[in-house]
Order: structure tokens, then sequence, then C-alpha cells
């Protein structure tokens, strides 16, 4: 905070009113619905509700479909994440390292951060299309017959890559802007010391970057777990049956397709208190392990 | 040292291969008509049917109703993309303006109201964000489109961490000279910040457009429809066609793109000052 400050009595409640306005009404009075509705069964005929106590999470954590989705979604935002991270990372160092034509391959690069992930899934979906799609006849010249939306590994392939390809670039502008931060005479002073220049990228680069990466590590976690709904939607097209979903998708489904208001809620709160372990966890745990300069 | 040359560049080339060549493959098979797609798979090539597909994608009326055309999802995708961004503007611009610069007792308390929204996404609250919809009567509106999106933290921050690194002594000045907070915001505030409300507004910009799952829950009535939205149309659509229309998806698709991109790369340098300065 400021030294100086104003001191009116009533200009700052005014001024902060409406975003006060917007949290409460459409933040915090639907979370404590979502809170309030997941100790309920809500009655199939729009007769009131009734209190049932935890018997909705009992339901959820002793479900197995809902346990396959857990595992699903473990592997799902564990690939993605590492995955996009690791090739934004790749690029982001050569494009640091070229002098002709960085600009242009930023540029380029950068420019799918701007694609809706429903859009992105729309065109990777036609790239693994049954019919025209280049990926799916590649993959029968290997001999593999790639049935996306039927096959239940075929289609999180679809998602996997299409979700990495969508996240990439946003790695890739952070990590460029770490490399960039890095003082040249650290970077001289290494090159002086050690010849090997995968060892320097290891041992000096690497911890150089280290806040930049766990940052990202905690966005592309985020990222893969709820922004990815766009694309779950159009690869699995509202038939999530045989087809692997994620949590967020379940919410979506159970609340909106299945009608189950309470079952809904819970995983909404289930949820709720996994990005809360996510948030304390970057700062209390990892903030402390990072090297930072 | 030739040799490693070589193989960063030939890195960088299949890397944009993979990012942009979708986009472009994208967009030349939106020129071919549909039985030559159905035949020959994807395109690289550019088609006869460009001007014909286009045209029908952006002026003829279809969806379920027959009433939306692409031109009315265009503008739908802008008020959505451009309302929310200015709202967020607005919004928390005044609302860091209040936290940095006022004393008053409520400060702290409501600093964290704001700071806990960071926690929970729209996603996970979505079932219950959309019964007080219903309740409110906000169901196939505009404003029941942009303002729930705004109740989130993010521009709040950009612009409390940015009004801290706003030296003090032109506050200082300002008061002696006898100007007041209203005075000080518009005069001094607001100019000094036009960078960085380029660049939020260009972040939130492309945010807002590409919002999907609320306006699919939002809008039920198809004149309400954004692009991004209407892509789940085409996907319906598909499900049982027996030739589905490849050209006019892929040019929804392109027409959903182009905007954002451009966006994103004329205004590159703004873009990415904005979201690697602020995010962290």
């Amino acid at each position: 905070m400021k030294r100086v400050q104003f001191n009116r009595p009533l200009l700052p409640y005014l001024l902060i009113l409406p975003q006060m306005a917007v949290i409460v009404i459409f933040f915090y009075w639907p979370s404590a619905q979502a809170i309030q509705s997941s100790f309920y069964i809500e009655d199939p005929f729009g007769f009131g509700a009734s209190f049932v106590g935890l018997a909705n999470y009992k339901d959820i954590l002793t479900s197995g479909e809902y346990l396959r989705i857990v595992n699903f979604t473990v592997i799902f935002t564990l690939l993605v994440t590492f995955l996009s991270l690791a090739i934004g990372l790749l690029l982001a160092v050569k494009a640091d390292k070229v002098l002709r034509g960085a600009s242009a391959y930023k540029t380029l690069l950068i420019s799918v951060y701007a694609v809706a992930p429903p859009v992105a899934g729309l065109i990777g979906v036609m790239f693994f299309d049954q019919h025209i799609g280049p990926f799916t006849k590649l993959a029968a010249w290997f001999g593999w017959e790639m049935r996306v939306g039927i096959d239940y590994w075929d289609t999180a392939i679809t998602m996997i890559t299409i979700s990495v390809w969508k996240q990439i670039p946003y790695n890739f502008i952070f990590f460029l802007s770490g490399l960039q931060g890095i003082s040249r005479s650290v970077v001289e002073a290494a090159a002086i010391d050690c010849r090997s220049p995968t060892r320097r990228f290891w041992t000096v680069i690497l911890p150089l970057l280290s806040p930049t990466a766990f940052f990202l590590l905690i966005i592309n976690m985020t990222y893969a777990l709820f922004d990815t709904f766009g694309i779950i939607d159009t690869t699995v097209k509202d038939k999530a049956a045989n087809n692997p979903i994620t949590l967020v998708y379940k919410v979506y489904m159970d609340g909106f397709r299945g009608n189950d208001i309470g079952g809904s809620s819970a995983q909404s709160v289930i949820l709720m208190l996994v990005v809360l372990v996510l948030t304390v966890f970057q700062f209390r745990f990892i903030e402390r392990r990072v090297h930072y300069n | 040292m030739n040799r490693t040359r070589f193989l960063d560049h030939l890195i960088l080339i299949l890397g944009v291969l993979f990012m942009v060549g979708p986009i472009v493959v994208a967009f030349m098979t939106s020129t071919h008509d549909p039985y030559e797609i159905h035949m020959k798979g994807l395109m690289t090539s550019w088609g006869n049917d460009f001007v014909a597909t286009y045209d029908k994608v952006l002026f003829e009326e279809g969806g379920f109703t027959g009433k939306v055309t692409g031109l009315a999802m265009l503008k739908n995708s802008f008020i959505l993309g451009i309302g929310f961004a200015v709202g967020k503007i607005v919004l928390s611009m005044l609302a860091a303006y209040a936290i940095v610069y006022f004393r008053f007792r409520m400060g702290v308390v409501f600093f964290w109201m704001i700071f806990t929204t960071l926690l929970l996404p729209l996603e996970v609250r979505i079932l219950p964000s959309y019964e007080v919809m219903t309740r409110l009567g906000l169901v196939d509106t505009y404003s029941g489109l942009i303002v729930p999106l705004l109740a989130s933290a993010t521009g709040t921050f950009y612009f409390r961490q940015f009004f801290k690194s706003v030296p003090e002594e032109l506050l200082e000045a300002a008061r002696i000279d006898g100007a007041g907070p209203f005075k000080f915001f518009v005069d001094i505030l607001v100019p000094l910040s036009r960078n960085m409300i380029a660049a939020i507004f260009i972040i939130m910009f492309v945010y807002g457009w590409n919002q999907y799952l609320w306006p699919m829950l939002m809008t039920t009535d198809e004149s309400f429809f954004t692009l991004v939205r209407g892509i789940k149309q085409i996907l319906l659509v598909w499900v049982g066609a027996q030739i589905p229309d490849y050209n006019q998806a892929f040019a929804l698709a392109v027409l959903a793109m182009v905007p954002p991109i451009l966006v994103v790369v004329v205004f590159q340098s703004w873009f990415i000052k904005g979201l690697t300065e602020s995010d962290k």
C-alpha cells in the first residue's frame, strides 16, 4: 500500500462497489449455493429437496465410474502439462538462440494462443476424422486403425494432442521472456567455465528458469483441468458414454444432462478443494524450493 | 557450428509447421467444395469455392430456427469480446484505485474477497451460476453473457501491481497542487496506465471472444450465438449427415479464429508484455 493515501469516508466504497457487487452476485452466491446443494438431494419432479448430509459425497467417492474419471483426469493433466511444457521450452530455447528469422518464428509460434479451445477441438477432430483425417491415414499406414469417438484411447490421444497444441504458445511466450531475462554476463561467464552447451543448459540456464517453470506448472495444470472443456466437448460431442472425460466435464454432464444437482454440486465442491490444494501448494511449498535470483 | 545452427532452424521450422499448419490447412480446405473434401481429404491448395462458401456462411440464414447468419454471430462475438474487455478494465481499475490509493476500514477485507475469486474458475461453479442467472432472468441477454464472466480478480491484480509501481511523489505533487481523487485519477493515473490498459484489453478481448461453456449455457436463442458457440451447433448438425459440409465448418472456424489471431499478432509486443509482466 502507498504511504500517502487519500482519506475520504465514502469514495473508496463507491469505487469498489461495482467490482464487489459482481463478485458477490456471480461468485459468492453461486459458490455458497454449490456447497449448500451438495448436502441435499433434489426431488426429480422439482418438489423441494431433502437434506442427506454427506451421502452425495459418499456416492461419488465410492462410484467406480467417478474413480475411473479421476484416474483419466490425472493421466490427462500430467501428460498435457509435461508435453506442452517440454515442447514450449524446446522451441523457446531454439528461438532464443537463432539470430536470423527470430521474430518471424516468434510471431508464427504465438499465433495459436488466440485460437479458442473448441475451435482447436473442431480442427483437431478433422485431422483425426475417419474419412478425411490425415493423422488417421498416417496411423492406418502403420497398421493402426484409429477410431476416434469409439475407441477409448484413440479418443484420449486426440484430446491430448489438441490440448498440447493449444497450450504450447503460452509456455513458449513465458519461457522465451524468461530466457531473455537472463543476463548476458551470466551466460558468458558460464560459457568460459564450461564448454558443453548441453551441460550449461542443465546446470545454469534451467535453474535460472525454474521460477518461470514452476509458475507455468501450476498454470498448465489448471489449464488441463478446466480450460480444456471446449476441446473435450468437441471431441466427444455429448456422447460421454465410453469416451474419456475429465472431472469438469463430468460436473457438466451430471448437472445439465443428468439433472443430478446434488451430485454435480458435490463434485464442484471436490474440485474447489483440488484447486485450493493446488494454490496452497504453489504458495507454500514450491515458492520456497525454487531458486530465485 | 553450422550444423547446430541448421538443427536449431530445423526444430523451429518443424515447430512452426506443427503449430500453424493446422490453421493453414483449415483455411485452404474451406475454399473447396464438400464432395471434393470428402473424396480427397484435407487440402493444402487453394480451391475455387472461396467466395461461394464464405458468402454462404456469412449471409445465408441457417441454424435450427433458420434465422442466424455468420455475420450475426460475428457481431455477437465482437460484443462479447469488447464488452468483456471494457467491463473488466473499468471495474478492475476502479477497484484497484480504491485499494491502493485510499485508506478505508474494509479495504483489507475487500482485497481478500477479491483475491479468493482467483481460486475458483467459472467451470467449477457452473451449475449454481446458471441457477442464479435463471432466477435473475438474465438468460438470453447480453448482460447475462458478459457480466458474470467479470466476476474474477485477474484485472484487479494487474492494475493493483501497476498502481503500486507508480512513484509516490506523483500523488504528493498532485495533492500540493490541489488535485482531488477524481482529478488525480483522470489526469494522471489513466494517462500513465495507457500501455497497461492496451495490454489488458488485448488479453481480455481474446479471453472474452474465446468463451465457450458460459455462452453455451446462457444462450439458447440463436440470435445471441457467438461464433465460438456456433461450433457446437455445427457438430450437432453433423451427427447423421451423409456428407457433412466440411467447407462451411472450416469457414466458420476460420472466421472464429481470424479476429483474435490478428489482434494478438498485430499488437504482439503489448500483448506479450501484458501477459508476462502482470501474471507473475
